[in-house]
């Protein structure tokens, strides 16, 4: 029986190594409530993989890397703030992920699954390609690590120096997209968030540089997966929340810790 | 005269209807010190930030030497504190490299005992020096600070200032000081343009101190002023604890006693010293 386990295991080991790199940065950046949007566009994705008759995970992926491109470009006016605008296109989109999915005759999509996420559904193939995104975000992400870090610190100070700042956030909006795409499948549109934020959160009291936290915040991440996975296995309980309380207890037990510098 | 690092002709800035910089000429030079001064809203950050590339111009032309490094020092940084960062890698940053070059810059700008500091969690004072000590490690060919004295007392400031004409002569760099105070900068600097969305006249701080249009963009503001209205340059005359200007019969001495009004005028408008 253990061996049903291990697809949705390593599944949940590739996006917990991603998400705690990427999660640093949403933290710092306080990126989180544009993770919810991008998300939240993953429905319209599914919605608009069954209209066109595309599989379903490539529409997601699709439509969240569209999304981060177009928040990218809203986010140049200066009419509304950030938070306000994020605040109408995520729950927006939500919605019209929900109807657009109701709409299809015929079609039933496993709101549930989509909403909470189904990990234990994924099979060996699944895993190849998470692996591989997640191969291809962390290499990006470190290959243009200190771009990342400078832009993360002060966006004129960067371009003075020479930082490619548009480009280099046009990138880490694309990573993030692609990252909430595939994590979809381990805990869900609406807990996509909390993997993100809580192990990076958890990590910054342990850590001293940035790589630290962002090295750490990845083991956190896969503690969080396999204590998840484990009560999950245990008590019966769907794995998506398992997962994110197993994270939160986590960040719990940082707190005993007395803060660094 | 050498070739301008950044030539600025003509450029006019407007937004949302609003005249900002109108028709402006500046030239930045290597080893001169140009102090752009105006009170607040006379666009200085703008211009600023257009000689840097930040900004587009509605018109006119730009032209930067090609190659030209530039070390800048915002008014002020917004770090997370959620970033763990010491001001050793904040340097990396700007510049990856032995971290004895790093030492040098910070010893040079005399903060070398916050190197392992979180730069979230340094002074007001310690971060202009790292500040600068990061602009200084690119060994720059331009220097540009906006308001780099804010919330540094006035003996930090004259520091400061001392410093930054130590570092001109030594790196051969021209720097643009963006400052609402002509007076704590007169010292380091070799020019001066004073700004009100046009330039309202420029030339050596002598000069502009006397200069018709200088004064009357500072005159008729009457707020008492206060105690942080200190000039170090003057010593033809006295001032009391609270910075007012005493014998001013003399009516050349006029311009002084408007300064100090409209210097506590600007703190009191536009800034905090805290």
């Amino acid at each position: 029986m253990i061996e049903l386990l291990l697809p949705p295991l390593f599944a949940g080991l590739a996006v917990a190594l991603v998400a705690g790199p990427m999660g640093a940065f949403v933290v710092w950046r306080r990126m989180a409530f544009f993770g919810d949007t991008l998300a939240h566009g993953a429905l319209l994705g599914a919605a608009f993989g069954i209209a066109v008759g595309i599989s379903l995970y490539p529409a997601v992926v699709l439509v969240c890397l569209a999304m981060a491109l177009v928040l990218v470009a809203m986010q140049q006016q200066r009419h509304l703030a950030n938070d306000t605008l994020l605040g109408m296109v995520s729950h927006t989109t939500l919605a019209l992920g929900i109807v657009a999915v109701s709409l299809q005759p015929g079609v039933r999509v496993d709101l549930f699954a989509f909403l909470f996420g189904d990990l234990l559904a994924v099979n060996w193939q699944d895993v190849v390609w998470l692996a591989g995104g997640a191969a291809l975000i962390l290499s990006l992400m470190m290959f243009n690590w200190r771009n990342l870090l400078s832009l993360t610190v002060d966006e004129d100070m960067a371009r003075v120096e020479g930082v490619p700042v548009v480009a280099t956030r046009i990138l880490l909006m694309l990573l993030l997209a692609l990252l909430i795409a595939g994590a979809i499948r381990t805990v869900g549109v609406l807990l996509i968030t909390s993997l993100l934020v809580m192990p990076a959160a958890s990590a910054r009291r342990l850590a001293k540089t940035p790589e630290q936290m962002a090295a750490i915040a990845a083991v956190l991440g896969v503690i969080a997966v396999v204590g998840g996975l484990a009560l999950s296995w245990q008590a019966d309980t769907p794995v998506g929340p398992s997962i994110v309380l197993a994270a939160a207890g986590v960040f719990l037990a940082t707190l005993v810790k007395p803060a660094r510098g | 005269m050498t070739e301008p690092l950044i030539d600025l002709q003509r450029i006019c800035l407007e937004r949302d209807g609003q005249t900002i910089l109108d028709q402006v000429d500046m030239q930045l030079v290597p080893g001169r010190i140009t102090t752009l001064i105006g009170p607040n809203g006379a666009g200085k950050t703008c211009l600023a930030r257009i000689a840097l590339g930040l900004m587009q111009p509605s018109s006119g032309s730009m032209h930067r030497r090609p190659g030209v490094r530039i070390g800048y020092m915002p008014q002020k940084l917004r770090i997370d504190e959620s970033l763990p960062l010491t001001v050793d890698r904040f340097l990396w940053l700007a510049q990856p490299g032995h971290e004895d070059d790093r030492i040098a810059a910070l010893k040079r700008t005399g903060v070398a005992h916050v190197r392992d500091r979180a730069v979230q969690k340094l002074s007001g004072g310690e971060l202009q020096r790292v500040l600068l000590a990061r602009a200084i490690l690119r060994k720059p060919d331009l220097l540009v600070l906006d308001e780099p004295a804010q919330g540094v007392d006035v003996v930090g400031q004259n520091a400061l200032y001392g410093l930054l004409a130590d570092v001109r002569d030594e790196l051969g760099c021209g720097i643009l000081l963006i400052s609402h105070d002509l007076h704590l900068v007169m010292a380091a600097t070799d020019q001066v343009v004073c700004l009100q969305q046009h330039v309202c006249c420029h030339g050596t701080p002598e000069a502009v101190r006397l200069d018709p249009a200088y004064l009357a963009l500072f005159a008729g503001q009457h707020v008492p002023a206060d105690n942080l209205a200190v000039y170090t340059h003057d010593h033809d005359h006295d001032h009391d604890l609270h910075g007012n200007v005493h014998s001013c019969s003399n009516p050349q001495h006029h311009h002084s006693h408007d300064h100090a009004h409209d210097h506590s005028h600007e703190h009191q408008d536009g800034h905090k010293h805290d």
